[in-house]
């Protein structure tokens, strides 16, 4: 089965095209906020790469999040679309699974870290297991000084991965036993997702359109006021 | 460049609109840009209504949920499949940037999957466009009277696709004052439909509100009658609400009908027409037709579901921008501040 896999939660967006037999063609660009303008031409670019028109795509894959509201949306909208109008089944993970993913033969515990702006991270942390990562705690919010903390009170050795680490490398570097993933593993990739899905789709892990939705973690500002007046 | 007449022919008559500019989801389906086959509105004013307000985020995560439901319901309902679908029309400005690329995200989705045009639609041109939806032969020149809680505009338009922007407001919508009035009144939200209900038992010449402008200029301003509201309630706390909701609705709709009157004399329109949320006021609709008659100016009053944001006539204007210009480019942005093309 040819999945095609939506990426667009950080700051860089992204698509691939991969099955059985691994990733076929993959696309990604990081120009700011432009999610809008590039995904749709990546999709077509990575279709005629891979010599595939979007009929025989079997599945589509999304990455829902946590991440910069406005791109994320962008991806799960293109996503939903797509799979609604061929008429085929989605799979979603997290931008959190797919930074984890990559980096799980470290061995050691892993802390996926995602810029959520405003002085906070969306952050999750996993343990290598056999074929991949598993994750250890549900996805949250909060300051990397929190974080920073929860990582000291575990005592364990850590490697962070995500644009969030890096932006905040300063925080961890200090601690003892903590490590940095490079640049190279700061964004969540298509590719990844792809692969991630294949597993999923063997099993028959889907889900449809309507049970996909972008993985916030907050609430819009004027709920929160609303519900907590000062 | 299309200037005139009817198109001969096109090879995309059947189109999916899409709008999701602001606070309403909507989709629908239209031949010819004038034959509406479907026309689907999700409205959220609920989900903001306890804000007194359009709340961007709360709209562009409502827009995720419900935009690919309405897609599916619009078609089901025009009882078109989705390899009949010829094009895609799709809002993508001015309006609220998140808001705007839900709609644009799904709208290439669709188009590349099903292999069919895309076509990025300015939304002001398409709440012209509802006119035609009702009247397709509408004779030009035609002034419009475009008014919404985010829009207050004097329009020419000279032809198909053809239109001069004669003044706009320079500061408040006329629905952005309906709005702010009835905030500071406590009425509810959206103001608009609620003064205009309590107007109804009020008298409109009870209080003599300003009629900012009336007299010099194509443009607007309506922050001197929403001051000069809250002034009058603040200084006479007893006031009848009814007789401020009639006077004040009748301060804001002799400003834009006079303009109106006088703008359709000085370009010699074959008549008036009315566009946007607030032209489904009730005293606006009247009064205009009113005038019409005693200049002797036609009066088109599109429907109100049709003054309000939909995508019927997003699909609309699509058709004749399609043939004009042909598709967009799947590398369309949203444009939170386009402008009217003006000739
Ligand atoms: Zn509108």
């Amino acid at each position: 089965m040819l999945i095609l896999g939506i990426e667009s939660a950080t700051a860089r967006v992204g698509c691939a095209i991969g099955g059985h037999e691994g990733i076929i063609a993959s696309a990604h660009s990081s120009r700011g906020r432009r999610h809008a303008e590039s995904l749709a031409p990546q999709i077509q670019f990575v279709c005629e790469q891979a010599g595939v028109s979007l009929s025989s795509i079997g599945a589509v894959a999304v990455d829902i999040g946590p991440g910069l509201f406005t791109g994320l949306r962008v991806g799960v909208t293109t996503a939903l679309a797509t799979a609604t109008a061929l008429r085929v089944p989605m799979i979603g993970v997290t931008s959190l699974d797919l930074l984890a993913f990559p980096v799980a033969l470290s061995g050691r515990r892993i802390m996926a870290v995602v810029d959520a702006r405003r002085g906070e991270v969306f952050h999750a942390s996993y343990r290598a297991v056999p074929g991949g990562v598993q994750r250890e705690t549900e996805p949250a919010v909060g300051t990397p000084d929190e974080l920073r903390s929860a990582i000291m009170a575990e005592g364990e050795e850590v490697l962070l991965v995500g644009d969030g680490a890096l932006q905040y490398r300063d925080q961890w570097e200090n601690l003892s036993g903590t490590e940095v993933a490079d640049e190279s593993h700061a964004f969540p990739s298509a590719a990844t997702l792809v692969g991630l899905a294949h597993a999923r789709a063997l099993r028959e892990d889907f889900v449809r359109p309507d049970q996909i939705r972008p993985l916030y973690l907050r609430r819009p500002d004027a709920e929160a006021k609303w519900e907590t007046p000062s | 460049m299309m200037t005139t007449g009817s198109p001969t022919r096109s090879t995309a008559d059947r189109i999916l609109g899409i709008e999701t500019s602001c606070d309403e989801t909507a989709a629908a389906l239209v031949v010819r840009g004038t034959d509406v086959l479907s026309s689907v509105v999700s409205s959220q004013i609920e989900l903001h209504q306890r804000f007194g307000g359009v709340v961007p985020e709360v709209a562009s995560r409502a827009h995720v949920e419900l935009l690919m439901p309405v897609v599916s319901q619009a078609l089901v309902e025009a009882g078109v499949a989705d390899n009949e679908v010829e094009a895609v029309a799709v809002t993508h400005g001015p309006g609220l940037v998140g808001a705007l690329l839900v709609g644009l995200s799904a709208a290439k989705a669709l188009s590349l999957v099903w292999g069919v045009p895309l076509v990025g639609m300015n939304h002001l041109e398409a709440h012209l466009y509802a006119a035609f939806l009702e009247e397709p032969d509408l004779e030009m020149p035609m002034v419009f009277l475009l008014v919404s809680g985010g829009h207050t505009m004097l329009i020419v338009m000279e032809d198909h696709l053809r239109y001069r922007v004669l003044g706009s407001t320079l500061d408040d919508a006329a629905g952005e004052a309906f709005d702010k009035v009835a905030r500071y009144m406590n009425l509810g939200y959206p103001g608009g439909p609620v003064i205009d209900r309590l107007a109804v038992d009020g008298d409109p010449t009870a209080i003599s509100f300003p009629r900012a402008m009336a007299h010099d200029g194509w443009d607007f301003s309506f922050s001197g009658v929403k001051t000069a509201v809250v002034n009058h309630v603040r200084k006479h706390p007893d006031v009848d609400v009814n007789d401020v909701a009639a006077s004040f609705q009748e301060a804001v709709v002799d400003v834009l009908v006079d303009k109106a009157r006088r703008a359709a004399r000085e370009v010699g329109a074959k008549g008036l027409c009315l566009a946007g949320g607030v032209a489904a006021n009730s005293r606006l609709r009247e009064k205009l037709l009113d005038v019409c008659v005693a200049d002797g100016y036609r009066a088109f009053l599109p429907s109100r579901a049709m003054c309000t944001d939909n995508a019927a006539m997003v699909a609309a204007a699509g058709w004749w921008r399609l043939q004009a210009d042909g598709p967009s480019a799947m590398t369309i942005g949203a444009e939170p501040s386009l402008r009217l093309p003006s000739i």
